[in-house]
């Protein structure tokens, strides 16, 4: 299959080995891989602080940058950033206009990583093996926009080595938010303080997620407390193999 | 709406207070915690729950759209059955209504039924200026009333309070309205129960006068509909001479088949209980039966504002559960009063920025008063989608005065972000100081690092990477070849 591959400007800028491990994953399950080099951004920052015109011209670049590609499907292996694409880069349209067109041919198409491997590959053994212990935090627009359920937990399930530790208090915001972290830094915080008090509590080495913006924000929580867990995105356990294993 | 809350700080300085403040965190979460849980059981046990939800949205969306229609049928049949209908444009006029009403009584006193209208036009402070005392008998807004303070919960005003807090007002302060404490009390939930249940029933049995708000009011039969919990409001409802009800436009329901949805949404909803304890219902005035001197306030006060707008409209459907609050991370953390209107938690930063209008800096700040983590739309029994009115509010925050700065910085990034060679210029030169990053960040920054690391910028973007795995895969280096080393380029999260 011919897969699309929007990294999304955080990775791009902040965690080119989760870009580098979707590569190597979707090469290693034989499938062809195209980066359309004049992506950007989705819009999503500018979108949910209120600059809607902005987000709008991004939103227009994006479905430019994708279209013709003559891929299948385009992975966006940030579930926040595959929300904004699929539920409102149509909402951002003036009906009619050509973004609206190219939107909805286009939004059906995008996916997360976990929905890319068990709804359209149709895979939850990739072969991976990651020999740790790992908690996985279901982020918000990953659970509630995209509802992804249990795929990733499947998919994680599969991985040789890895033992999976339930996160209490899972389905709770770890108080990111975009610039909600800046905006509202206290309460933003605190959220994240007793997110990584779940996570730490759990005993795993890493914590894994499917969106880097989230992990950056637990990430960042996590290292000032020195709590000795890492952040890992699903994407790059997925791709550790046994010759090739990611270096935690 | 009132001055109640006017004078408290934006969202993010009162809500920096509540975060510092480890009793009331412990009070709320616990709270908080309980309320969700029984609600997320009395959801779980009925199948058709998605069914009802729907339902519920589609009549409170159909009622609004012929609002106009099904006001006038209200007012017809209420009057028909012995009520007197007055109409208030804002918070002003229903109370000038409501203390003329009180003042031909000739009482100088009123109990009041827990009511958010009532608090929103600030009634019990505007009959206070005309010399009439309000007694509230909901447990809990007495126990707020008689410590001079503010409600910080829709369903639960004095969820702020633990139990030896109210044990401590009642001690102190019940001699000053009524009934005093009894001696040596305690703070069992009992026995402050009984003490507060001593010192409310002296003001049923001589109140001649009841004001209260509505939960429902049923068009076609001119019906108003409170549910509680505690029989406070059946005692107000029934013994005084004189009721009357301050109700807000869009708690119209059409008819009783309508009723029945929201029978089952709101106390699943709100209290997570199958059925609230007292549902009393009446239907203008029944001669030898209940008040004679019945009056109907329909209150506007920006409601018909909010109406005409297409995105925020959908917070009219609001039949005040409060689901949305016990189920916000933001709410948990933050307390009540951190909102500064007695609309707290995820619908008032939707709800008083729509009603009030969003010109105040409070006001200002209520629509980034949430992560937009979606929990509030997902237990939403009438499906309001929460997060997308605060995105269509913070639009209009944002074109407002005081936000040129911000606006200059978004538009600098999206000028950056939209260009993709602009972008790995900036990604090649935040690479190359990668080094240079401070641990701690000045301005808008320090938001951020003072209490988290930042991530470390690694040496090259991924699309760097990505033209040089493309030129090996092109060399037949086979797939995978740059990216074949799983080492990490880049640096710890």
């Amino acid at each position: 299959m011919r897969i699309a591959l929007f990294i999304t400007c955080v990775n791009d800028t902040l965690y080119p080995d989760t870009g580098r491990a979707v590569v190597r994953l979707l090469e290693r399950l034989g499938h062809e891989v195209v980066f359309p080099e004049a992506q950007t951004c989705c819009g999503q920052m500018h979108y949910n602080t209120g600059y809607r015109r902005d987000a709008q011209r991004l939103a227009i670049r994006f479905v430019t940058a994708f279209a013709g590609t003559g891929a299948d499907a385009v992975l966006a292996p940030s579930a926040s950033c595959a929300a904004m694409i699929r539920d409102n880069h149509p909402r951002l349209a003036e009906e009619g206009s050509r973004l609206a067109r190219a939107a909805a041919e286009l939004a059906p198409r995008v996916y997360d990583l976990s929905e890319l491997l068990v709804d359209v590959l149709e895979v939850t053994d990739v072969g991976a093996y990651f020999p740790h212990t790992v908690t996985y935090h279901p982020t918000c627009h990953g659970l509630r926009l995209l509802r992804l359920g249990d795929r990733p937990y499947r998919l994680l399930r599969e991985v040789r080595g890895l033992e999976l530790k339930e996160l209490p208090g899972a389905e709770e915001c770890c108080g990111f938010g975009g610039t909600f972290a800046v905006k509202n830094p206290d309460v933003s915080a605190a959220m994240g303080t007793d997110k990584a008090r779940g996570i730490a509590s759990t005993g795993a080495e890493v914590v894994c997620a499917v969106d880097n913006s989230c992990l950056m924000h637990i990430g960042g929580t996590l290292r000032r407390e020195r709590a000795g867990v890492k952040t890992v995105h699903l994407a790059e356990i997925l791709a550790s193999t046994e010759q090739e294993p990611a270096r935690v | 709406m009132s001055g109640t809350f006017i004078g408290m700080p934006a969202f993010p300085a009162a809500a920096r207070r509540a975060v510092q403040d480890a009793q009331l965190r412990h009070n709320l979460r616990k709270a908080t915690h309980t309320i969700r849980g029984k609600r997320g059981e009395a959801v779980g046990e009925l199948d058709d729950w998605a069914e009802l939800r729907e339902a519920g949205r589609a009549i409170k969306d159909r009622t609004l759209r012929h609002l106009d229609r099904y006001l006038e049928q209200l007012e017809e049949r209420a009057t028909a059955a012995g009520a007197t209908v007055h109409w208030a444009a804002d918070a002003e006029e229903a109370n000038a209504i409501v203390t003329r009403l009180v003042r031909a009584t000739g009482e100088r006193e009123v109990v009041k039924v827990k009511s958010m209208a009532t608090q929103e036009i600030g009634l019990n402070e505007a009959l206070a200026r005309a010399g009439v005392t309000a007694y509230e008998t909901d447990l809990a807004e007495l126990i707020v009333q008689l410590s001079d303070d503010f409600p910080s919960h829709i369903l639960v005003p004095a969820i702020h309070r633990n139990r030896a807090e109210i044990r401590e007002i009642f001690v102190r302060r019940m001699a000053e309205w009524g009934v005093p404490a009894p001696e040596g009390l305690g703070d069992d939930p009992r026995e402050l129960a009984e003490a507060a249940r001593v010192h409310l029933r002296e003001k049923f049995l001589t109140a001649k006068v009841a004001v209260s708000g509505a939960n429902f009011a049923v068009a076609e039969t001119g019906s108003l509909v409170v549910l509680e919990s505690e029989g406070n409001g059946r005692m107000c409802l029934t013994l005084p001479e004189t009721l009357i009800s301050v109700v807000g436009i869009e708690k119209l329901v059409p008819t009783w088949a309508d009723l029945e949805v929201f029978m089952q949404l709101l106390p699943r909803s709100s209290t997570g209980e199958r059925m609230n304890p007292y549902s009393s219902v009446w239907t203008g005035a029944t001669p030898g039966d209940g008040p004679q001197d019945v009056h109907l306030v329909l209150l506007d006060n920006g409601r018909t504002d909010t109406l005409a707008d297409r995105v925020g409209r959908q917070a009219l459907r609001c039949i005040r559960c409060s689901a949305c609050l016990n189920i916000c991370p933001v709410y948990e953390r933050s307390g009540g009063h951190a909102y500064g209107s007695v609309y707290p938690g995820p619908i008032g930063a939707v709800l008083t920025p729509q009603l009030r209008g969003v010109q105040g800096p409070a006001e200002a700040s209520l629509p980034y008063a949430s992560s937009l983590c979606g929990a509030c739309y997902e237990v939403c029994p009438v499906a309001i989608d929460i997060p997308e009115i605060l995105v269509h509010l913070r639009e209009r925050v944002a074109s407002g005065p005081g936000h040129a700065a911000e606006r200059a910085a978004m538009s600098a990034a999206e000028a950056v972000l939209g260009d993709h060679r602009l972008l790995n210029m900036a990604q090649r030169a935040a690479s190359a100081a990668r080094g240079a990053v401070p641990r701690r960040l000045p301005g808008p920054g320090a938001g951020w690092t003072d209490t988290r690391d930042i991530p470390d910028i690694p040496p090259r973007p991924f699309r760097d990477w990505w033209r040089e795995h493309e030129k090996e895969r092109a060399r037949g280096d086979g797939p995978g070849a740059a990216g074949g080393r799983a080492d990490r380029e880049g640096g710890e999260r």
